[in-house]
């Protein structure tokens, strides 16, 4: 057990870069990649935060709006200006691209932003592959600077090459991106904190001295990262049995969840509800933005016990087979009787969404 | 061809890192093809065959784990519960007052690092004004920890070259002179570089100008047990100040005297006036902790609840404790026999008799460690340190040899 490197486990970093790169990635032969282990998806985002604030320190990051309440956190402890650009579109539960696209263009040249790489958090909502060309080429134009959170890599379609295609994307247009990875939910090693930061670089010797500078902003948090979490991915990326029946099982998992946002879509349409449910299949990852509103929420924790942030954001990743026919029911009661009631209410009420107005 | 903006790297103005003084070390002394190379440069504890040392406990803790099956959800943001109770007990005596009047505030943190950086960066947010005392000298990283957490820091003197032990009286006078409400870093037991610590009545008086200051005391603690081979005699200091009704701050470590180094498992601890006082300051290191890494990692504070909470286990890793403990403190003896032995000059080395704990500051100048290293394939850090953890009962001889070398024919 003695300790990692600064930089944590090589035969961890190298593995975490194939996955997000690509087995025979240019960039991985060129060793043009900075890439250090970190403390999950919070440590390397955190510690790219810190690297911003040191060394591009006029710099500031666009963040999603909405995104996991986290990542303000981390940039504002980290001391770097935040501003947010248009991501979700309540009335459609869908992607706005058109606000999208204006923020981008606005945005001063050289702006960073983050980037939810699939399975975006709390929405569930992604740019198509069409809409991630077009988002990379702005960002060429405007040379934007490209900060991936890759937190579901595989557990959003099943398959982690499909996952990593807006990355892909981005390196094939020759931007230089940031990436965090996060093992949490692909490997289920939540509490083991195994993630990996990796920045491209110009050509190898920038790589080196970025990585010896992510090292130094990491010894004075926690000095080396942790090991357990780090050989468990090593041992199981390494060994071509063991990765094949990771694939299985990471694929498993997200079928699951596919399976159960269908069965729930299915069973609200059974029940009647006059209401449009397309985004409940539309959405991809752990969650989905129901588009309720905190009030409607509350009836649904107060008078069903179904419980899930007040942002109407429901884990689909705690819907079975067992409750998903309650869970659409509870929802279906709660709009009915709100329309039966609507004093009841405050929200405005939910008509069936347009079809998608950027096909 | 599409029309780009800029395209100019954005990392144009990213330098080298210097390299780490330790590390490098480890990477001359790997490189060093002489049979007779000895590293001393090692911050990690090793056996006489000088082979690291995973504690039969640990391995018997770990097995254990694997039977029981546990999941790998979350912990929540101050980290395992029965690991937070057993690191405060351990560290404050289990019917001590704080613990049983609820008055701590524990987090479960990355090791000993991980806990400083949480208490400095409580610090720097509630205490913008405050600066931290620490010693000089100190470990390295202590420095950088206050720097990125951008808290002001100054030294107290504490290393007397001339007695290799402690100045006392400058270290008085230095937290005498510090403006009121400073933090002071104190190691808890065995010193690192030096391994020189204050006796129990230099404890008691460093208590008093602190407490005559309302000075904050700050402790690192991260040789509980492997000091003295005793758990409670290693807290004593500790146990001291919070017995006066002070406020506290405690960081603790699980590398080395569970020798869990990778796992990065450790504590901070706030002991507080009241319990509600302590439940807010809980609340504050959460909010710091969450941008930094969210929640600690499970598989080290595992391993030490298991191993504290079971009689059996915990009774033996007392035992391997002493064992590590007993094997440092003779080779401490050893060394001075030797160098005793050897030396016709007269000189006193009992001082490495005196120091404790992992290293011992042999009183070497730069110069002269750079002999020891040049001469003699003897890796070391440039302030005279060396690991006693490093060496083994058969190499004694052949150190005291280069010691005695390098500390008359070197000026």
């Amino acid at each position: 057990m003695e300790y990692l490197p600064m930089g944590g486990s090589i035969k961890m970093i190298d593995e975490s870069l194939k996955l997000a790169y690509g087995e025979d990635s240019e960039f991985i032969n060129d060793k043009r990649i900075a890439a250090v282990q970190a403390l999950s998806g919070t440590g390397a985002c955190r510690l790219f935060a810190d690297f911003q604030r040191r060394f591009l320190p006029d710099s500031q990051i666009y963040i999603p709006t909405p995104t996991w309440s986290n990542h303000h956190n981390i940039w504002r402890d980290a001391q770097v200006p935040q501003r947010t650009f248009t991501y979700y579109h309540p009335e459609s539960r869908g992607l706005d691209f058109a606000g999208l696209m204006d923020d981008i263009k606005n945005a001063p040249n050289g702006s960073f932003f983050l980037l939810h790489a699939c399975a975006h958090n709390p929405t569930g909502v992604d740019p198509t592959e069409e809409q991630w060309r077009e988002i990379s080429y702005q960002f060429k134009v405007k040379n934007h600077f490209p900060f991936f959170d890759m937190a579901y890599q595989g557990f959003a379609s099943g398959d982690p090459e499909r996952d990593a295609k807006a990355i892909r994307i981005f390196l094939e247009d020759g931007h230089q991106i940031g990436c965090a990875q996060s093992y949490a939910k692909n490997m289920g090693l939540y509490g083991q904190r195994a993630g990996c930061l990796s920045i491209l670089c110009e050509d190898e010797m920038q790589a080196v001295a970025v990585k010896s500078q992510l090292q130094q902003i990491a010894r004075p948090m926690y000095s080396n990262p942790p090991v357990h979490g780090s050989l468990v991915v090593s041992i199981i990326l390494n060994d071509p049995e063991l990765k094949s029946l990771w694939l299985k099982e990471v694929k498993g998992m997200a079928d699951r969840i596919i399976g159960m946002r269908k069965a729930l879509k299915e069973n609200l349409e059974q029940l009647g509800s006059p209401l449009s449910w397309d985004h409940i299949t539309n959405q991809i990852g752990m969650f989905c933005y129901s588009g309720m509103t905190p009030e409607q929420v509350d009836r649904l924790t107060n008078e069903y016990h179904i419980y899930m942030t007040r942002n109407g954001r429901i884990s689909m990743a705690g819907v079975t087979t067992g409750n998903v026919a309650y869970l659409a029911n509870a929802i279906h009661e709660m709009f009915a009787s709100l329309r039966n009631n609507p004093q009841c209410s405050r929200s405005k009420s939910i008509h069936k969404a347009p079809s998608n107005p950027y096909p | 061809m599409m029309a780009v903006a800029v395209d100019i790297s954005r990392f144009e103005g990213v330098p080298m890192a210097p390299p780490d003084p330790i590390l490098g070390v480890s990477e001359a002394f790997r490189a060093d093809k002489n049979d007779l190379k000895l590293n001393l440069g090692v911050g990690a504890y090793r056996t006489e065959e000088l082979q690291p040392y995973v504690l039969n406990v640990v391995k018997k803790a770990e097995n254990l784990m694997l039977e029981k099956g546990e999941n790998k959800e979350y912990l929540p943001i101050e980290g395992l519960a029965a690991f937070n109770k057993a690191t405060a007990e351990l560290l404050f005596g289990a019917d001590n007052p704080v613990i049983k009047q609820g008055r701590v505030a524990t987090l479960q943190s990355l090791s000993g690092t991980g806990s400083l950086r949480l208490a400095a960066a409580f610090i720097q947010r509630y205490f913008p004004e405050a600066k931290v005392l620490i010693s000089s000298p100190t470990w390295g990283n202590h420095k950088n920890i206050f720097n990125d957490a951008r808290v002001p820091w100054s030294e107290y003197r504490y290393y007397d070259p001339k007695t290799v032990g402690l100045d006392f009286e400058g270290m008085i006078a230095d937290i005498q002179a510090a403006p009121d409400g400073s933090f002071v870093l104190l190691h808890g037991c065995a010193h690192n570089p030096t391994g020189i610590d204050p006796t129990p009545e230099q404890w008691e008086k460093i208590a008093d100008v602190i407490q005559e200051k309302k000075h904050m005391p700050f402790f690192d603690v991260a040789y509980q047990g492997f000091a003295s081979g005793s758990l409670d005699e290693d807290a004593s200091s500790v146990r001291l100040f919070v017995e006066r009704g002070l406020e506290v701050f405690v960081a603790q470590s699980y590398s080395k005297n569970l020798g869990l180094y990778a796992e990065r498992i450790g504590a901070i601890n706030v002991v507080c006036s009241a319990p509600e006082v302590a439940n807010r300051v809980k609340s504050q290191l959460k909010r710091l902790a969450r941008p930094m890494y969210s929640n600690p990692p499970i598989h080290g504070a595992r391993i030490v609840a298991n191993v504290v909470g079971d009689p059996v286990m915990f009774g033996e890793w007392k035992q391997e404790m002493e064992e590590m403990a007993g094997r440092i403190k003779n080779v401490r003896q050893k060394l001075y026999d030797s160098l005793s032995a050897k030396d016709k000059s007269g000189k006193d080395w009992s001082f490495i008799l005196r120091q404790i704990g992992m290293f011992s500051y042999t009183g070497l100048n730069k110069t002269q460690s750079d002999n020891m290293t040049d001469k003699w394939h003897i890796y070391m850090t440039k302030d005279g340190r060396i690991s006693l953890a490093g060496l083994s009962l058969a190499k004694c001889e052949y150190l005291a040899d280069a010691i005695i070398d390098s500390f008359h024919n070197i000026s």
